[in-house]
């Protein structure tokens, strides 16, 4: 394991990552889950929430994509536009996946260069 | 009991293809920075979560303090808090499934466990623990497998990180087909792009959150004249 941090900072990193994330997953339930009704907006937001936080991790995905520096995140809006219109077509998880992903990999590592 | 494994495992499915592809790549990513097969299976083991994963390899090379890991992990894994929100109607009375069934939430397995009230006959609540469970194996076997072939071969990856990108899309579109109502799936992509022009990519994620959220409480009555949610 060369070039990389200490075995133990390894670790701890990844410990608090594990910690953090499981915290995250289990805090509602410690907050909302002993009263007998959750609140109504509490419900509501259970709902329409995925849908908001799925759109918001695909902007996630493409933070640090920068449209005023070549490739201009034209790679990313090609791969990205095939997978949708793959996904729409054939609804096919595995397909769209690997489709978009290999494109992608072409596309930076052979058109884009 | 069968009943539940064979209809967990049938739902699975589609995410066994997503997990062992986005699994890969991680081993990919993890082994280049590095990290050997162990630390794969570990971390794939007690983390859990795609998106972090890849964060998480960043992390790592970056050495970056405890602090700033802690703070990274809470930004990008939050909206966790929100799944956890909408299956605590869902998961009451899950007994000795309930540790493992809130430990196990990621993006995947939750849309799975939403997607439909779960097969006649069987109980819910095993169900959606083999669910987990195979989903969480899947994503295991991917990150090994990646890690042995990146051990293993040499071959230019780059762009293999767009796996991540490839799979929200695609749960997105899918989300998008189920619904007539689009208001939440489009207050979430303005909120954060808007977010994101504001505050750059270090530190959006909170900010896009509460957006999301206020936006939602907003536009609750709209939202729910639409029906379909």
């Amino acid at each position: 394991m060369n070039g990389t941090i200490p075995v133990w900072h390894s670790i701890a990193i990844i410990a608090v990552i594990a910690v953090v994330t499981a915290a995250l997953r289990m805090l509602p339930f410690v907050i909302f889950g002993g009263k007998r009704t959750t609140p109504k907006i509490v419900l509501y937001l259970g709902h329409v929430l995925p849908f908001a936080i799925m759109g918001m991790l695909v902007v996630y995905c493409l933070k640090d994509v920068s449209v005023v520096e070549y490739p201009f995140g034209l790679p990313e809006l090609i791969a990205g536009v095939v997978v949708a219109l793959l996904h729409l077509w054939k609804r096919n998880t595995l397909i769209s996946i690997v489709s978009g992903t290999l494109l992608y990999m072409m596309l930076v590592q052979f058109v884009f260069v | 009991m069968k009943k539940a494994i064979r209809s967990a495992f049938i739902k699975s499915l589609p995410v066994l293809a997503g997990y062992l592809v986005l699994g890969f790549g991680f081993g990919i990513l993890l082994q280049k920075a590095g990290y050997s097969i162990i630390w794969a299976f570990f971390m794939s083991l007690t983390m859990y979560a795609g998106a972090m994963q890849y964060v998480a390899v960043s992390l790592l090379s970056g050495g970056v303090s405890l602090i700033t890991a802690a703070i990274t992990t809470f930004m990008v894994n939050a909206r966790h808090l929100f799944y956890g929100i909408s299956m605590i109607e869902p998961y009451r009375g899950a007994g000795k499934y309930k540790p493992y069934l809130m430990f196990a939430m990621t993006d995947e397995t939750y849309s799975l466990v939403c997607s439909g009230k779960g097969p006649e006959g069987v109980n819910f609540h095993q169900y959606a623990f083999f669910l987990a469970l195979f989903n969480h194996c899947y994503w295991i076997a991917g990150c090994v497998l990646g890690a042995t072939v990146g051990t293993l071969v040499s071959f230019n990856s780059a762009g293999v990180e767009f796996s991540m990108t490839a799979l929200f899309i695609t749960v997105f579109v899918e989300q998008w087909k189920t619904t007539k109502n689009h208001i939440p799936a489009i207050i979430g992509v303005l909120a954060t792009l808007v977010c994101l022009l504001i505050f750059g990519a270090d530190s959006f994620l909170i900010p896009s959150m509460i957006m999301i959220g206020l936006l939602l409480c907003l536009a609750k009555r709209q939202i729910e004249g639409k029906g379909d949610n």
